[in-house]
C-alpha cells in the first residue's frame, strides 16, 4: 500500500484502526517533501523535528482514546501568512523574515485540537499578493504537474504541497482567489468559505473585509473534514459569525437531483480559453446528467469585479502594512538618519515591488480627494455586484463556473504585465466582494497535462450544497488527487 | 479618459505611504498607477448615484468586553521579536527633537 496515496480521512481511519502509525506517516511525508522540494519548492519552512515529535504525542492521544476525529494523526501544512507560536511566519516577505508570533491562529488551534501534525509552512505571494506565487522573496514554487508552470497563487505552496502529496492537506487564505485559482492550477480542492465562518484571528490581514482562511485537500470529504474543524465563531475576531451548524459532513451525499444550477453566460466569453470553456461545460453535463437543472444566465457587471476589487484590497492593504515600520518585529534598515527615515527604509527593503505597487495605489485612493471618486465608486459597485448575485440565487441553487479563464501559464511570463495577472482572478474577485462561499474542484486536463478546476459558487452559508455538489461529481467521475 | 500622475502626487503618495521610492521606482509608479487607474475608471460606466456605499456585506457591529487580561505576560517573547531592544523596551530613534 501507498501511504501517501491516502486521502486524508482515509489515512486518519487506519491511524485509528492501527494499520498505520501517526509517525509512520509523518515520516513517509517528510522522506516525500525531501525527495520533492527541490523541484516544487513549495514549503517556506518545514519542521521535521517538531512533526516527529509531534507524531510521537498524537500517536499516545489516539491510543488512549483521548484523540478520535477524523484528522488525528494527518500531517498537514499551513501557509506562511497564518500564525503559529514560535514558528516563524514570514508572509514571504523579507520585511518578516525572521517573525516568530507570540500566539496561535485560531484556525490552527483547532487543527491541533484535532490531532494535525503540522510539518511546516507553505510559500506564498508576498503578503498574499498575487497570483502566481512568484512575488515570494523566497522564489517560486512550481507546479508539480509541470515545473516549467506556476502553480498559481497567492496560496501557490499549500496547493503544491497537496499535489505533490507533501502533505495530506493544507491551509490557504482567500482574498481573491487565492485559494480556489491555485487549486484549480494544482488539480486539488479548494474552498474559501463564506466570509465570517472561519476565524480571522492570527491570519496576516491584506484586505480584511475579503479575506478568509480554508481548507485545501486531495478530495471533497477532506475538504468537508478540514472546514468541520477549523469553522467556528470566535470572539477574538469581531467579523467572525455565529453560524447554526459547524458540521459539514453530513453534506456528502452524491445526489443533485432537482438541484438548481446556473452558468454566467457572460463567463464565457473571448477572455476563456477553450479547452477550459469546454471541460467546465461537461463537468456541467455531468451534474445534469444526474438530475441537476442546469441553464444559463446574465450574472452582469462581471468586467466591474477586478477594477472593484483592487481598489477595496489596495486600499485595505495600504492601511493593514502601515505596521510592518521596523519597530517591534521584523526587518530593520541597517543605516537610517531618525525615526521617519528608518520607517522609509525598512518599508522600502522589506517590500517587494507587487506589494509596494498596491500600497501606493491604497494610498492615493484613500487620499483626500480621490476618497469618494475611487475608494467610496468601489464599495458601491460592491453593493451592486452582492444584490446581483442574490437575485441568481432567488432562481439558483449554486453558480458553477470556470475557476480561472487559462490554465497554470508558465513561469516568469506573468509578473512583467500585472494588469495582465489581475485578469486571471476574474471568476474569483466577486465572490469575495460578495462574502459568499466558493469551491474549486478538478475536472480535467487540458492538452499539455495541465489541470482545469471549475468553481461551484453558492450563497451564504451555503457550503453543504456546494459540498453536496462537488461530491457527486467526484463520487460519479471518479476525479481526485491521488 | 486618460490619467495623469504629477510629481508633485507620486511624491505625496509615497509619504502617505512611508516608502522612500528611487528617481526610477517613481517613474515606474506613476505609470503603473496611471494604468491602473484608467482601468478603475471602466466603474464610471456605472450609475451607483442612488447605491449606498457597502463596506461589509453582513451587518457588523462593535463588539465591546471588559478590559482584562487573558493571555498572561508575554514580555519576554514579545521582546524577543524587537529588531532592536533596551531593557525591557523597543529601542527607536530620537522621537522628539
Amino acid at each position: 500500500m501507498d501511504i501517501l496515496s491516502l486521502s486524508a480521512v482515509e489515512l486518519g481511519k487506519k491511524i485509528k484502526a492501527g494499520e498505520i502509525s501517526a509517525m509512520e506517516a509523518t515520516q513517509a511525508t517528510l522522506a516525500q517533501i525531501e525527495k520533492e522540494e527541490p523541484r516544487i519548492h513549495g514549503y517556506v519552512t518545514v519542521d521535521a523535528q517538531g512533526a516527529l515529535k509531534q507524531a510521537e504525542e498524537i500517536q499516545g492521544k489516539i491510543e488512549r482514546g483521548e484523540l478520535t476525529g477524523p484528522l488525528a494523526g494527518v500531517p498537514a501544512a499551513i501557509k506562511d501568512n497564518i500564525c503559529i507560536k514560535g514558528r516563524l511566519t514570514t508572509c514571504s516577505s523579507k520585511i518578516l523574515s525572521n517573525y516568530k508570533p507570540t500566539y496561535t491562529a485560531e484556525a490552527v488551534e483547532h487543527l491541533q485540537d484535532a490531532g494535525a501534525i503540522i510539518l511546516g509552512k507553505t510559500n506564498m505571494d508576498e503578503f498574499a499578493m498575487g497570483s502566481t506565487t512568484e512575488t515570494s522573496y523566497f522564489g517560486p514554487t512550481m507546479n508539480p504537474h509541470n515545473v516549467g508552470h506556476v502553480p498559481g497563487g497567492s496560496s501557490g505552496g499549500s496547493c503544491a504541497a497537496v499535489a505533490a502529496r507533501e502533505c495530506y492537506y493544507s491551509l490557504g487564505s482567500d482574498t481573491g482567489g487565492s485559494i480556489r485559482q491555485p487549486s484549480s492550477f494544482c488539480g486539488v480542492v479548494g474552498l474559501k468559505p463564506t466570509y465570517g465562518t472561519v476565524s480571522r484571528y492570527g491570519l496576516v490581514a491584506y484586505g480584511s473585509s475579503l479575506d478568509q482562511i480554508g481548507p485545501i485537500t486531495k478530495n471533497v470529504e477532506d475538504c468537508a473534514a478540514v472546514l468541520t474543524a477549523i469553522a467556528s465563531w470566535d470572539k477574538k475576531d469581531s467579523t467572525s459569525v455565529k453560524r447554526e451548524d459547524y458540521d459539514f459532513m453530513g453534506s456528502l451525499k452524491a445526489d443533485v437531483k432537482g438541484l438548481r444550477v446556473g452558468i454566467p453566460a457572460d463567463y464565457f466569453t473571448e477572455g476563456l480559453n477553450k479547452e477550459v470553456a469546454e471541460a467546465i461545460r461537461a463537468a456541467a453535463n455531468v451534474l445534469k446528467e444526474q438530475g441537476a437543472v442546469v441553464e444559463e444566465f446574465n450574472l452582469s457587471l462581471v468586467k466591474y469585479a477586478i477594477p472593484a476589487y483592487y481598489v477595496i484590497a489596495s486600499a485595505e492593504a495600504s492601511s493593514n502594512l502601515e505596521r510592518f515600520d521596523g519597530v517591534k518585529y521584523g526587518y530593520r534598515a541597517k543605516d537610517y538618519e531618525g525615526l521617519h527615515n528608518m520607517y522609509k527604509k525598512t518599508r522600502s527593503e522589506g517590500f517587494g515591488a507587487e506589494v509596494k505597487r498596491r500600497i501606493m495605489l491604497g494610498s492615493f485612493v484613500l487620499s483626500s480627494g480621490y476618497y469618494d471618486a475611487y475608494y467610496l465608486k468601489a464599495l458601491r459597485t460592491k453593493a451592486l455586484i452582492k444584490a446581483a448575485f442574490d437575485k441568481a440565487f432567488e432562481n439558483y441553487d449554486i453558480i458553477l463556473a470556470p475557476a480561472a479563464p487559462t490554465t497554470a501559464p508558465e513561469l516568469g511570463k506573468s509578473l512583467g504585465d500585472p494588469l495582465k495577472m489581475y485578469l486571471s482572478d476574474i471568476y474569483t474577485v466577486s465572490v469575495n466582494l460578495a462574502g459568499l462561499p466558493g469551491l474549486s474542484i478538478p475536472v480535467g486536463k487540458d492538452e499539455k497535462g495541465l489541470p482545469i478546476g471549475m468553481q461551484l459558487i453558492g450563497d451564504h452559508f451555503q457550503e453543504k450544497t456546494l459540498l453536496r455538489a462537488a461530491y457527486t461529481y467526484e463520487r460519479v467521475t471518479g476525479k481526485e488527487a491521488r | 479618459m486618460a490619467n495623469k500622475i504629477s510629481d508633485e502626487t507620486i511624491e505625496y503618495v509615497g509619504i502617505l505611504a512611508k516608502l522612500e521610492l528611487s528617481e526610477q521606482e517613481q517613474q515606474d509608479a506613476k505609470a503603473d498607477m496611471e494604468k491602473m487607474l484608467d482601468y478603475i475608471d471602466t466603474l464610471n460606466e456605472l450609475d451607483t448615484s442612488d447605491v449606498e456605499p457597502m463596506s461589509h456585506v453582513f451587518p457588523i457591529n462593535n463588539v465591546f468586553r471588559e478590559d482584562v487580561v487573558t493571555n498572561g505576560n508575554q514580555m519576554e517573547e514579545t521582546l524577543a521579536n524587537a529588531p532592536l531592544r533596551g531593557g525591557d523596551c523597543f529601542k527607536v530613534p530620537k522621537t522628539i527633537g
